[in-house]
């Protein structure tokens, strides 16, 4: 029971890690920028998060109402003045001032919050659980599971079925021709980013209430979104819901094993479905 | 004679150093087809990109109705009603026909063009609307491109090269639908290979040699004489 125990928190374990992800997706899907700042952006939302929280004594999950907006335009405005200057045929300088922005970030919020670890308190949701059996599952990974869930099957349809998704992929598939429809790509590429940045900012509160971080905790967190994307196949939304599932299950059950190999077993998952599936499972089939 | 509603005044364009183009001068009447030929990099097509801004250019050198576009970005010369039909083809791959379609229409310019309108000038493309459009043939998808272009309901349209890898039959078909096209006022300036398709459509021709204008005239008064020296500048 114990293992199937370890199997199923690492399933809502990799909830959190897809929307890690999804947001590093959907912006190398449109636009094919790998964002390296990605990881602090969603600590970046965590602090966000507590600002809002002890100024305005909300709990962090309504925060979410004002740090998820909040992040939306932080990305649109960071794509148009910064990072749309940037982009062209070669994606190294993109690249290179995504991971300037990484190192400014963590030591912007080093300046404002110090190194201190800090976390959110969500009151008793944090320890609620429900009994399946003889299994307890948290409430609040559920949330988060089910969140992951909801964003990526919102992002799929607003993909195939939307104006903005249309846009999307028209912008992805041939940057010059979309503009000829008459859609500006700076506009597109800001909304991409906004958007990414959004779901980033779920990311980040649901992390800051699960554990604590510091303005260093970042970089892991763009470990687990790039291999939950890579595990699941570049461009394939619900291929990165599974690459976080089974990302999580890997650390749970290697967190099983031995306590220190939490981290160690999901890189070396990671490592094992490179070297069979370059790709990852699901890679986008397209012409 | 009307006033022209597109006006290229001097025009040079540039690939890096490379001048693609130089001192180009044209103008475009409402409601004419103009033809512009030349052999391969002459500069045809660079010269429908400067236009539609795909190239950007200094603002004077291109005006349409009297307003300086040359140095605006393509979604921008697009909102004012000019649609290219790029070389290639160059359709959306993971779009589908219709949504290929729909998506010329962004810009929601009124008009006459509709989905409906397209499918009836190529019926074809409604049997096949919910298919890749990487899954229609070179003809259907030249068809797909020309739809996508009309349904921006331009006044101009820019056509370039819409013959080229297409058997003779499709070339045919495409051609008899071009009047049906250009009637109502729309205007167009397409670039062609084949030069009698070329004439047998447009009212002028222009031909381009090395970047520079080596002929112009009325497309029912050139002799071939003259159009093989401004093709080949012998």
């Amino acid at each position: 029971m114990d293992w199937a125990n370890a199997v199923i928190q690492g399933v809502l374990l990799g909830g959190l890690y897809a929307l890690f992800a999804a947001g590093l997706s959907l912006i190398f899907g449109v636009m094919r920028l790998v964002n390296i700042a990605h990881g602090d952006l969603i600590v970046l939302s965590a602090y966000l998060a507590l600002t809002v929280t002890t100024a305005l004594g909300l709990s962090p999950l309504l925060a979410l109402i004002i740090v998820v907006p909040g992040m939306g335009l932080i990305g649109y405005t960071l794509q148009r003045a910064i990072l749309n200057r940037t982009m062209g045929e070669d994606l190294l300088p993109p690249l290179l001032v995504t991971f300037g922005l990484s190192v400014i970030i963590q030591n912007a919020l080093l300046m404002g919050y110090t190194a201190d670890p800090q976390n959110l308190q969500a009151g008793a949701i944090e320890v609620a659980s429900v009994e399946i059996g003889a299994i307890a599952l948290g409430v609040m990974p559920l949330i988060v599971f089910g969140t992951a869930v909801v964003v990526i099957a919102g992002l799929q349809w607003m993909f195939y079925h939307t104006a903005l998704g249309r846009a999307f992929r028209a912008t992805s598939d041939r940057q010059d021709i979309a503009q000829l429809m008459g859609l500006n790509r700076a506009h597109i590429f800001g909304l991409a980013m906004g958007l990414s940045l959004a779901v980033t900012a779920l990311a980040g509160v649901f992390l800051g209430i699960r554990t604590s971080f510091d303005p260093a905790a970042g970089s892991a967190r763009l470990i687990f979104g790039f291999e939950a994307v890579i595990i699941g196949g570049l461009g394939n939304l619900w291929g990165t819901l599974a690459g976080g599932v089974i990302l999580g299950v890997a650390q749970t059950v290697g967190a099983k094993i031995n306590p220190g190999y939490q981290i160690l077993a999901g890189h070396i998952v990671f490592l094992l479905i490179l070297a069979v599936r370059p790709r990852g499972l699901f890679p986008r089939i397209d012409g | 004679m009307p006033d022209p509603v597109l006006t290229i005044d001097k025009l040079n364009a540039h690939y890096g150093d490379f001048q693609a183009l130089y001192d180009v001068s044209m103008t475009v009447e409402p409601g004419e087809v103009v033809a512009v030929i030349g052999a391969n990099g002459a500069g045809k097509t660079t010269l429908l990109r400067s236009i539609s801004g795909l190239l950007s250019n200094s603002a004077n050198e291109i005006r349409w109705r009297g307003t300086p576009i040359g140095a605006l970005r393509a979604d921008q010369v697009a909102q004012q009603g000019i649609a290219l039909v790029p070389e290639g083809r160059l359709l959306f791959p993971s779009l589908s026909v219709e949504e290929n379609l729909i998506i010329g229409g962004q810009a929601k310019r009124k008009g006459p063009w509709t989905l409906e309108r397209v499918y009836a000038l190529f019926p074809v493309l409604k049997e096949r609307r919910n298919q890749a459009s990487t899954s229609l043939s070179g003809g259907q998808q030249q068809m797909v491109a020309i739809g996508r272009a009309l349904m921006s309901n331009p006044d101009l349209v820019l056509m370039d090269e819409i013959s080229l890898g297409l058997a003779p039959v499709i070339i045919r078909q495409i051609y008899e639908a071009l009047p049906g096209i250009v009637g109502e006022g729309l205007t167009a300036v397409i670039v062609e290979q084949d030069i009698s398709k070329a004439l047998s459509v447009s009212s002028r021709v222009y031909c381009l040699q090395e970047g520079r204008v080596s002929l112009t005239g009325q497309s029912n008064t050139v002799s071939r004489d003259e159009i093989s020296r401004a093709y080949f500048g012998i």
